[in-house]
């Protein structure tokens, strides 16, 4: 037992400062070790066959691909199409790999393993390049006169400011189409237009509807008018979830005062979520709970589609709907307010 | 003065390769690029792999993607498809670019090969850009002189994204068009130019019949030419710099240690290239993904249950999904402010970003460390920098977990509603846990580097002396394990200048200067610095037996208030 058993390390250390260097020594790059294959030839030359079979097991993985793309010929079924994929993939990876894990093999257990040490060279350039550098700029400068002739230098400034113009006024004016950006407030629903089944356009008789079913409801339109972009474009903002709820569950929908927007416990609500647009499609029966499978978004269809959970924040837009004389559901209006997601001049 | 016409006559090549490189060189000089490059010393260790694998399988992305321009055709002319597809999709009416997706998966051979290795390739390239910054941070590799390096391949990481997501929705189906109605969502979303912005994306209302063509510039020449043009500068300036080292004996700031370029590095680079390429080949064989067929051509009305993006897009969804919706929508003089979009789509990821992009100047500063770097940090030896990585890493897994949230609800039968509500919560809780947890592990990692320095490994020997007295012996490190364990520096927190000169005058930048000084305590408070010859000298000279009471009082952690006294 030393007598200064129970001393702070701290004093012992302070002591003995002048006796130790302040920070241990760089004990320099470990000592090579020899792997088996640099002390027996045989080891080597064992690896070295491997190596070889490895890149020939690539070779016929190459040749068993164009044979395989020859033979199996896609039957024009799906499981046809996968089989020929499987077979052509596994081949044209037992090639890649082959070559791969030879090439390794070969650099780690044959090629030179000694450790070589290169410099580092400060990145800066020297005082003395800098030095010239920067004459070299300054001449430059005094040659182009830029410093001493004002006008020309503004003139340059703008012209260079200006080119862009040339290029970005045909692109912006044209990238946006006509840039009418008021075509949101609008959708093709408008007095008396019928409400039809998605996606066969064909219309819906209220009578037809039993209570607790759902429907997907575009506006009626013919076959012809569906096959183009803008029933598409127009179709993104008219998608609209019809539902047929027991009267008397139905506590209240967005009809202002003196006006009855829904139809014997069937309301319409725009299906475009106002989070950010995706089409709310998951109908909950038990609870007329309708859910946006994107951000589960809820909505409850009993209650003026107010939002029950969720990251929207508006309840989605009450189509007005009633019926015509023949009892095919139809549309009083318009939506009364932009479907889908928030924007800056919504409210303008 | 000769009137000799060859350049030189010394040794004038006589073997065709010598000719042909003597040919080469009189007219590029190629041989002093040889002289320079061929035997360069590159470090050697399996995470600097990662950075390759992404290189290589963005070469993959490459390759396939040419592959697939052969066939694909990128056009919204609606049609009514009648091909080699699946029976489902005869006879609907679909975009040109979702029919030839069907055509050049079913009718081409190898086509759905390559889309798939296509795809496979593209999430394996995100995820290994992502896994190598993370050990680009955790090692400290993007420290002077390479902070401009990790500028770069930031912006690479964002140009991944951009290429997948205009990648993927290409093929014009249901699932990757209501990602794009989701984007149209977030634009408008923008104050101001929300409205105009989605115009200028669409060419018109969403989703119009521009939007498949300008994908496909963007996703086929824009992004890849971006890419391509950063991962030169990328790799130039890595070969300028030389790469980084892991600490051990020999290896210092000054010089680099490893094997030649040539041969070992082009075998073992080329060799990985063949691998990556290999493994994504076995995966688009064996792995069906994004089967477009299953969805549908584009309707603007279905929308499948359970639908992802591609993973690297997930933590955008989740921040959507986590945003609570009531009362986060303001209207201000009639404008609409939705905040429920802006907030999860807009501030967070800009948040994540702005804080890959300012750490490394952000830490350069709260360090006051001027020198160059190019031995690599150990994570525990910065166990701030570490915790902070930690931090980050769990708001992006807990946002990507989240965005996923109704897969977890129906594989586990859980509420889809508590499960949003346990994310909303460990959104914020989540990174300050690991961030705590991962700094206090750190510290007790370098504490326990110190043990082992003090007093070497447990033998598990026991030896009693004739007193009576048992003890354990301990084996010393040797001095490669010591030096692995003592060299790093443990930075203090910045010390500044008074605030009031020596005539009481008071000095300009004082408060700034102490504002830096608070956030480099919140670094450097706690630090553990590594042992001296010194204290192991000391440690010894208790005698061969006593080893586990000098541990009791050895100068461990260090902790702020009782620093000043300590320098004395």
């Amino acid at each position: 037992m030393s007598d200064n058993q129970n001393t702070p390390g701290q004093d012992v250390a302070a002591r003995d400062t002048a006796a130790h260097p302040e920070r241990f020594e760089d004990p320099g790059v470990p000592a090579h070790r020899s792997r088996l294959t640099d002390v027996d030839p045989q080891a080597a030359k064992r690896n070295e066959r491997l190596i070889a079979l490895i890149f020939g097991i690539s070779c016929v993985g190459a040749i068993a691909s164009v044979v395989v793309y020859f033979a199996v010929r896609p039957d024009g079924t799906t499981a046809g199409t996968r089989l020929s994929t499987a077979l052509l993939g596994v081949t044209m990876a037992i090639s890649l790999l082959g070559i791969g894990i030879a090439a390794i093999h070969w650099a780690k257990s044959l090629m030179s393993d000694h450790e070589h040490v290169d410099e580092r060279h400060t990145l800066a350039s020297s005082p003395e390049v800098r030095q010239v550098a920067v004459q070299h700029l300054a001449d430059g400068v005094e040659d182009s006169g830029i410093a001493r002739r004002g006008v020309l230098k503004g003139a340059a400034v703008s012209a260079l400011a200006l080119f862009p113009l040339t290029f970005a006024v045909p692109l912006i004016s044209s990238v946006g189409g006509d840039w009418n950006v008021s075509k949101f407030r609008h959708t093709l629903w408008e007095r008396n237009k019928r409400l039809a089944y998605d996606p066969t356009g064909r219309p819906i008789r209220a009578a037809d509807l039993t209570v607790g079913s759902a429907a997907h409801v575009i506006p009626e339109a013919s076959q012809e008018e569906m096959q183009s972009h803008e029933w598409i474009t127009e179709k993104a903002k008219a998608v609209v979830l019809l539902v047929r709820l027991n009267p008397e569950d139905l506590r209240s929908d967005q009809s202002p005062e003196g006006e009855t927007w829904s139809y014997d416990g069937i309301v319409a609500y725009s299906k475009i979520c106002t989070h950010v647009g995706c089409p709310v499609a998951l109908y909950e029966q038990q609870t007329h709970h309708l859910l946006c499978p994107c951000h589960q978004s809820t909505f409850d269809m009993a209650d003026g589609a107010k939002v029950v959970f969720g990251p929207a924040n508006r309840p989605l837009p009450q189509l007005p709907i009633t019926v015509d004389d023949e009892g095919y559901l139809v549309a009083q209006d318009d939506f009364a307010e932009p479907i889908g997601p928030s924007y800056w001049e919504r409210l303008k | 003065m000769s009137t000799d016409t060859s350049p030189s006559t010394a040794d004038t090549p006589t073997t065709p390769a010598g000719k042909a490189a003597d040919y080469l060189d009189q007219r590029t000089s190629v041989g002093g690029a040889v002289k320079e490059f061929a035997r360069k010393v590159f470090p050697d260790h399996w995470s600097f792999m990662l950075g390759e694998m992404a290189l290589f399988s963005f070469v993959v992305l490459l390759l396939t993607g040419v592959f697939l321009t052969m066939f694909f055709d990128p056009s919204m002319a609606l049609i009514e498809y009648h091909g080699a597809g699946p029976e489902a999709m005869q006879g609907q009416l679909m975009s040109v670019a979702f029919a030839s997706t069907l055509d050049l998966s079913f009718e081409v051979r190898g086509g759905l090969l390559m889309r798939q290795i296509h795809h496979w390739a593209a999430l394996v390239f995100m995820a290994s850009i992502v896994v190598h910054m993370m050990r680009v941070f955790f090692t400290g590799a993007f420290r002077k002189p390479r902070e401009i390096n990790w500028l770069v391949g930031t912006v690479l990481m964002i140009l991944g994204l951009a290429a997948g997501f205009s990648g993927y929705s290409l093929p014009d189906d249901v699932l990757s068009g209501n990602g794009l109605r989701i984007t149209d969502g977030v634009v408008k979303s923008l104050p101001v130019i929300g409205s105009y912005l989605s115009y200028f994306i669409f060419g018109g209302e969403f989703p119009g019949e521009h939007i498949i063509p300008r994908l496909f510039t963007v996703h086929i020449l824009l992004v890849p030419a971006l890419i391509l043009a950063l991962i030169g500068v990328h790799l130039f300036l890595m070969v300028l710099h030389k790469h980084t080292q892991y600490p051990g004996g020999g290896r210092t700031h000054k010089n680099v240690v490893g094997y030649p370029l040539f041969p070992v590095y082009i075998a073992k680079m080329g060799g990985n290239f063949f691998i990556v390429f290999g493994i994504l080949a076995l995966m688009g064989a064996t792995m069906s993904i994004n089967n477009v067929w299953n969805y549908g051509p584009y309707d603007p009305s279905p929308v499948g249950a359970g639908a992802q993006p591609d993973w690297y897009m997930l933590f955008l969804e989740g921040s959507l999904r986590l945003m609570p919706g009531a009362g986060t929508e303001w209207v201000i003089f009639g404008y609409t402010l939705p905040l429920n979009v802006l907030i999860p789509a807009v501030v967070v990821p800009g948040l994540l970003f702005t804080f890959l992009f300012v750490y490394p100047f952000l830490e350069a500063r709260v360090t006051g460390d001027k020198r160059e770097h190019h031995v690599l940090d150990r994570p525990r030896n910065v166990p701030v920098r570490t915790g902070l990585g930690v931090a980050f890493l769990t708001a992006f897994i807990i946002l990507a977990l989240a965005g996923s949230n109704d897969l977890i609800a129906t594989h586990f039968g859980m509420s889809i509603n508590q499960i949003t509500w346990a994310f909303r919560i460990l959104f914020f809780v989540g990174p300050v846990l690991g961030f705590w947890i991962t700094k206090r592990i750190c510290l007790g990692l370098q504490r326990k580097d110190r043990e082992l320095v003090l007093h070497g490994h447990e033998t598990g020997r026991i030896v009693r002396f004739a007193n009576g007295e048992y003890i354990e012996v301990h084996r010393p490190l040797d001095e490669q394990e010591r030096w692995l364990r003592v060299n790093y520096d443990a930075y203090k927190p910045l010390e500044i200048e008074p605030a009031t000169d020596a005539r009481g005058v008071k000095r300009p930048g004082y408060k700034k200067d102490k504002r830096w000084q608070k956030l480099s305590r919140f670094f450097y408070e706690d630090r553990v610095e590594p042992v001296t010859p010194a204290e192991l000298a000391a440690a010894h000279s208790h005698g061969e037996h006593d080893e586990i009471e000098s541990a009791q009082h050895s100068p461990e952690l260090v902790s702020g208030a009782e620093n000043a006294e300590r320098e004395h």
